[in-house]
């Protein structure tokens, strides 16, 4: 029986629309996932504040009120290690038993994408608190506090996003958490690089804030979540 | 000799690199006077060096696509030749520093970290921490098949994100090498045009050099893991 091409292609966006949906459904179901198993254990949480707020107290003991490069620079090797520390449980914490579980009910795009959206949100939260912490204890050399602090929050989401990866690759490898520091020290050094050339403007009220390095920090990024839909399906398989 | 042609290629470049480059006619600026002669050998280094790195990316690429164990023992090979080539270039550049940057009236550069702070020297630091990441990813995994597939993956990601910022970081930072804007040598308005009729030839000739031991390495590995690639 021949069809109506307009039914054909109702039925055709109806069915785009559906898988639609279901990307987005089985994405935010394992957001939820994540985020229940981060209410339940609330250990690796709590661990991570306290692992800031230790961090940080030492050096407020170590060295009162550093000039603005110094605090900068303190600054981004704390979220590096703090970003490691929050991100690295998120692949690393899934049992084998559990992986083979998620595999049976999930694309691995979904499940990928799921965890940068979710370490993301987690390392923004981070980025925020070490930020007030460094206020409170280290004092405040910030000229531009509010530009600052956006840019803190681009940063914390560049390291989470190729950190979150770097867990994926290491979660298949013996001793990962060492794995995971000597796989990502390389790759995240140019986008410390830019962070600091581009917060180093937040010092300075002479110097303005360079757009062009902010788009360069994004389209990596970007590199990396497309890098990151691209190859996990590889490590996935097992 | 197996696939003749490119080998004889091979050494005829390089030995005209050798003479020509030792009797080519370079323009005497100031500072670098007759050491630009090292953008030869020094330069050729890195050249092969990024050209066994590409080929590594394609082979990792290579065995994503077909699981062929073949391309894993060709992208490792490749990685580590390439590894080779670049603490050559090292090697070459701290020869050609000690007669340009370490200048004794010039106290700036009494330690080592103002010389180590120039952004080539920081990019390819991080290109080689990057490949011995690699080498040492690929021993931390014992299951064969599984070691190939988690070392290509990374392989890739580590690529795509070093070399687009090998390209764009050294343009952001202030710097003392030759060829300050852009990538050094294959800017067309860095290098005079005599220099240049050495120069190409040079680097083709190191690139192959590379391709060639790389090669080499390749078939005797493959020979040893004869039995595992049979089956």
């Amino acid at each position: 029986m021949p069809m109506n091409p307009v039914a054909v292609n109702a039925i055709l966006i109806k069915f785009k629309l559906l898988t639609f949906k279901a990307l987005f459904h089985s994405i935010a179901t394992l957001i939820k996932k994540d985020l229940l198993l981060e209410i339940r254990q609330q250990y690796s949480f709590y661990g991570i504040l306290l692992y800031i707020a230790a961090t940080v107290f030492v050096l407020f003991l170590v060295i009162d009120e550093p000039e603005g490069n110094i605090w900068n620079g303190l600054f981004w090797v704390i979220q590096l290690f703090i970003c490691i520390n929050a991100v690295a449980k998120s692949f690393l914490q899934e049992s084998r038993g559990r992986m083979l579980y998620f595999y049976t009910i999930s694309a691995p795009v979904h499940f990928v994408l799921a965890k940068l959206l979710f370490n993301s949100v987690l390392m923004l939260l981070m980025s925020l608190i070490s930020l007030l912490l460094f206020f409170a204890l280290l004092g405040n050399p910030v000229q531009k506090v509010l530009p600052f602090t956006g840019l803190v929050l681009l940063g914390g989401w560049s390291l989470s996003m190729v950190f979150t990866f770097l867990a994926a690759i290491a979660a298949k490898a013996q001793q990962n958490a060492a794995i995971m520091a000597i796989l990502g020290f390389p790759i995240v050094v140019p986008q410390l690089m830019l962070l600091m050339k581009i917060t180093t403007a937040a010092f300075n009220p002479a110097v303005p804030i360079l757009w062009n390095d902010i788009a360069l920090l994004v389209s990596l990024d970007l590199l990396v979540a497309i890098l990151a839909v691209i190859l996990f399906p590889f490590l996935w398989r097992d | 000799m197996y696939k003749t042609w490119w080998k004889i290629l091979c050494v005829i470049l390089l030995v005209y690199a050798l003479v020509a480059g030792l009797l080519v006619k370079v323009p005497n600026l100031p500072i670098l006077g007759e050491t630009s002669r090292n953008l030869f050998y020094h330069v050729g280094m890195w050249a092969a060096m990024m050209v066994l790195f590409v080929c590594s990316l394609v082979h990792s690429i290579r065995y994503l696509r077909t699981m062929n164990l073949k391309y894993d023992i060709a992208a490792k090979n490749y990685a580590t030749v390439g590894i080779f080539f670049g603490l050559l270039g090292y090697a070459t550049g701290a020869i050609w520093a000690s007669y340009t940057w370490a200048d004794p009236n010039n106290p700036a550069f009494q330690s080592f970290s103002a010389v180590a702070r120039e952004p080539k020297l920081i990019g390819t630091a991080v290109g080689l921490l990057i490949y011995f990441a690699y080498l040492i990813l690929r021993d931390s995994i014992n299951d064969l098949d599984k070691r190939a597939r988690v070392s290509a993956v990374y392989n890739i990601f580590a690529f795509a994100m070093l070399f687009p910022t090998i390209f764009i970081v050294p343009r952001l930072l202030p710097s003392l090498h030759p060829g300050q804007e852009g990538n050094p040598a294959l800017n067309f308005n860095d290098v005079s045009s005599q220099m240049r009729m050495v120069e190409f030839p040079a680097f083709i000739g190191w690139a192959l050099l590379g391709v060639w031991i790389a090669t080499l390495k390749i078939r005797i590995n493959l020979l040893k893991e004869k039995s595992l690639l049979k089956k």
